[in-house]
């Protein structure tokens, strides 16, 4: 099976699409709704906060409209114990075992918290849980959630909302080598090029979200990054050149004509 | 004072976390939505026989847009 048709799977759910969709920021529900669409994606993730009684429309049922599965997340927690609440009154709103688990370490740059972050996914996954933890571009701390059982590991690209991409690619690709569990790269994607390339480091899936809803057309960056997944895949399974330093001719140089002794310019 | 969702409300001692959801126009077949009570889960099959301590701490919550 070719390398663009074989799905993506996590805790044995098969996905065609490689693009998770966060449903935050949009301006509106009808946006919303526009975005995963031109996405194509099978997963959004949703948090969970106090009812408010006045709220217009209903998420769950443009997310229920769309077809697409609910991953919910614990954004906002910063302990293990606030996480593993959350967790389960995620599992009790919305019928999934399955978990974005964020602990945060710090408000400004919203950074996971490492040890927390650890002891809520060991926490979790004993609990039956389907973890998928967001966590620092750090090689080790990703083998120590895959090996604990989370079911895929999302590293971050540089912090959320920050669209700075990308930040330190070699991590990104080690932690590839590192874990047996799908790589999600969640976090920092500003365009469609971040998503590329993170598929052509060897990530199995890319997750956005401010960079489609807060841009100016996010309809139109939802289609981008359908297509920048893809064309990243493709480009990872065709196997890129190797980088050099100096110039290799793409024309063979047999069979260059001999003109003679160079002629005085034509004025 | 029984507070819901952080802020202070008539749930009275005794009433069940059913009763604190009707208060904010839910009831127990609201989609998305989830309770917790002093910090632990109330199962939605135990919302309409839980009964709250008269320093309850309700909490909940429903589904919103979020990474």
């Amino acid at each position: 099976m070719s390398q663009t048709s074989r799905p993506l799977v996590i805790a044995g759910r098969e996905m065609r699409s490689r693009l998770l969709l966060g449903t935050g920021g949009f301006p509106s529900l009808e946006l919303l709704a526009e975005a995963i669409a031109a996405s194509g994606c099978e997963l959004v993730t949703v948090a969970l906060r106090r009812v408010d009684p006045s709220a217009r429309g209903s998420l769950m049922d443009v997310v229920a409209d769309a077809g697409v599965e609910l991953l919910p997340n614990t954004a906002g927690c910063m302990t293990a114990r606030d996480a593993v609440i959350t967790a389960g009154l995620a599992r009790e709103a919305f019928a999934t075992d399955w978990i974005k688990l964020e602990v945060i370490g710090d408000e400004d740059t919203l950074l996971p918290d490492a040890p927390e972050l650890l002891r809520a996914a060991e926490e979790l996954v004993d609990d039956g849980f389907v973890v998928l933890p967001y966590t620092t571009d750090d090689p080790v701390l990703a083998r120590r959630l895959a090996d604990i059982g989370c079911a895929a590991v999302m590293p971050l690209g540089s912090p959320i909302g920050s669209g700075m991409g990308i930040r330190n690619p070699y991590n990104i690709a080690l932690i590839r080598e590192a874990v047996d569990v799908p790589v999600v790269l969640d976090a920092g994607i500003g365009t469609a090029s971040d998503a590329a390339l993170a598929m052509e480091l060897g990530c199995d899936a890319v997750m956005a979200a401010s960079a489609i809803a807060r841009a100016q057309d996010p309809v139109a960056m939802a289609k981008a990054m359908r297509a920048a997944v893809e064309a990243g895949l493709l480009a990872r399974g065709a196997g890129r050149i190797p980088r050099r330093t100096y110039a290799t001719p793409s024309t063979p140089e047999v069979g260059l004509p001999d003109f003679g002794e160079s002629a005085a310019r034509v004025s | 004072m029984i507070l819901v969702n952080g802020a202070g409300s008539d749930v009275q001692a005794g009433e069940t976390v059913l009763a604190a959801l009707t208060r904010l126009g839910l009831d127990a077949q609201a989609r998305g939505v989830a309770v917790a009570v002093d910090g632990e889960v109330v199962p939605r099959a135990a919302w309409e026989t839980f009964s709250l301590e008269g320093d309850a701490r309700v909490e909940v919550l429903s589904a919103m847009q979020g990474g």
